[in-house]
């Protein structure tokens, strides 16, 4: 079977797992729902000033509903002893992490497709700049976020406190990733500054951090 | 069993000299150098933090450098990679060291040269983010079982120096379109010659208190591993004779 053959069988068998259950998506969009709204109560913002922050709001709420989900992606596996069996299959490991890590990008992705009408009609929301950006940012902030996520989720997954330790490990290496999705989205509200820079940033750190994944995956997997 | 001595005669010398160096270098910025020509004496914190930061900015090539060398050899030479993770943790902890001391010491002299204690400079923005990933790696240790703790930090390292250049490059960026309202020119602007020989001596002092530090943490790592495999050891003798 090819590499490709590999990916897709993982990211079936996850999408499946998902359909059956849709544990993660509905836990997922109802936490960032929440989040919306408590941030939206707690500064009462005016359409100028929503514009202002909605950029760093709606990536918050998406970076602590992907960490909730992300927790889980991997004790899936564990149930069963599945994980051991996936380390000894003669398939690459690094198949394992890119068909787990685009099933997240997929679930992410439906929460986003869901949460942005609301979000646009929570802050009161229209952007000044040019609003089909975007769909370059929103993908490449998400897989930003969900590729690092689904890797820290595999190498906590045999630590103690792995709940905490996710967010821990995630949050100080996702920062520029997080300052480009910010500024990014921020600038392309408001129209007050050019996104491309933010943009190149998130490519830049994407095309980095997924060799990384990739290369050192086989590591984490089988770290003792 | 031989236990490796933590405080050889080498490692007195050595003590012996940095203290020697530190308390000329401490008198020579604080008593005999010349006050700055706008803080006054403000300005000496300049030798106390200056030092500080640079050597929190090397010792993470060391960690880094270690870390390497651990996933090199993990497999290859099991008891050289422990060697390279002693010295990864001992370099990850002395950074952290120095990076409190840094930004600490640069609050302290914020708030009187600036008049506020922070300020969401790029300088100070991504010697907080260094700290932060730095501790995150500690936190990382402390949190995951004795087996395995190694290779994920060394793996956690990597990607903390894929970080460092990203995180150097987009606070720069970050910080050029919000222009920060106060900052002066730091000490690389041009520094006095009169103030060049009590600088070069606290730079010193500091590299060999780090460098002290590091290898007295390396040696209590050393130990702590050398009682880990007595240990493991003594449970499969112990094993054994259950056996038999």
């Amino acid at each position: 079977m090819s590499y490709l053959g590999h990916v897709l069988v993982h990211l079936r068998k996850d999408l499946q797992l998902e359909w059956r259950s849709r544990d993660s998506v509905n836990g997922m969009l109802f936490f960032a729902l929440l989040v919306v709204v408590v941030f939206s109560l707690a500064f009462d913002p005016t359409a100028a000033m929503s514009r202002q922050i909605a950029g760093g709001i709606l990536w918050l709420a998406l970076l602590f509903a992907s960490t909730t989900a992300l927790n889980q992606a991997w004790t899936r596996e564990q149930r069963n002893r599945v994980l051991e069996a996936q380390r000894m299959a003669p398939a690459p490991p690094s198949a394992l992490f890119l068909g787990k890590a685009l099933s997240n990008l997929l679930f992410v992705a439906i929460v986003e497709v869901v949460l942005a009408p609301l979000f646009a009609v929570f802050y009161n929301l229209h952007a000044v700049g040019q609003g089909w950006l975007m769909a370059a940012v929103l993908p490449l902030g998400t897989w930003a976020l969900v590729c690092n996520g689904t890797f820290f989720a595999a190498l906590g997954l045999r630590t103690r406190n792995r709940e905490l330790l996710l967010p821990l490990v995630l949050f100080p290496i996702s920062i520029p990733a997080l300052l480009g999705m910010m500024q990014a989205t921020t600038a392309i509200l408001t129209g007050a500054f050019e996104p491309g820079p933010w943009i190149r940033l998130l490519i830049g750190y994407n095309i980095a951090f997924t060799a990384a994944c990739l290369l050192l995956f086989d590591t984490v997997l089988n770290a003792e | 069993m031989q236990r490796s001595r933590i405080f050889g005669p080498l490692g007195l010398v050595w003590f012996l000299l940095t203290l020697a160096v530190i308390v000329y270098a401490t008198r020579l910025g604080l008593l005999l150098s010349p006050p700055e020509a706008t803080m006054g004496n403000v300005a000496r914190i300049l030798y106390y933090h200056v030092p500080h930061s640079m050597l929190s900015l090397v010792f993470p090539y060391v960690n880094f450098g270690a870390s390497l060398a651990y996933l090199y050899w993990r497999r290859r030479d099991p008891l050289k990679a422990l060697t390279a993770d002693a010295i990864a943790i001992s370099a990850a902890e002395v950074t952290v060291v120095y990076g409190s001391i840094c930004l600490v010491t640069g609050m302290l002299w914020g708030r009187v040269a600036w008049g506020i204690w922070w300020t969401w400079d790029a300088r100070l923005t991504s010697m907080l983010l260094l700290w932060l990933l730095y501790v995150s790696y500690l936190m990382l240790r402390k949190l995951s079982s004795t087996g395995q703790a190694h290779t994920l930090a060394a793996v956690l390292s990597v990607f903390a120096a894929i970080d460092v250049p990203i995180v150097y490059m987009s606070i720069r960026w970050w910080r050029t379109q919000h222009p920060a309202p106060v900052f002066g020119g730091g000490p690389d602007s041009g520094l006095d010659p009169s103030m060049k020989p009590a600088f070069g001596w606290n730079v010193l002092a500091w590299a060999l208190w780090g460098v002290f530090l590091l290898a007295m943490r390396y040696a209590l790592e050393r130990r702590k591993q050398q009682r880990e495999q007595d240990a493991a050891l003594q449970a499969i003798e112990a094993s054994l004779e259950m056996a038999q």
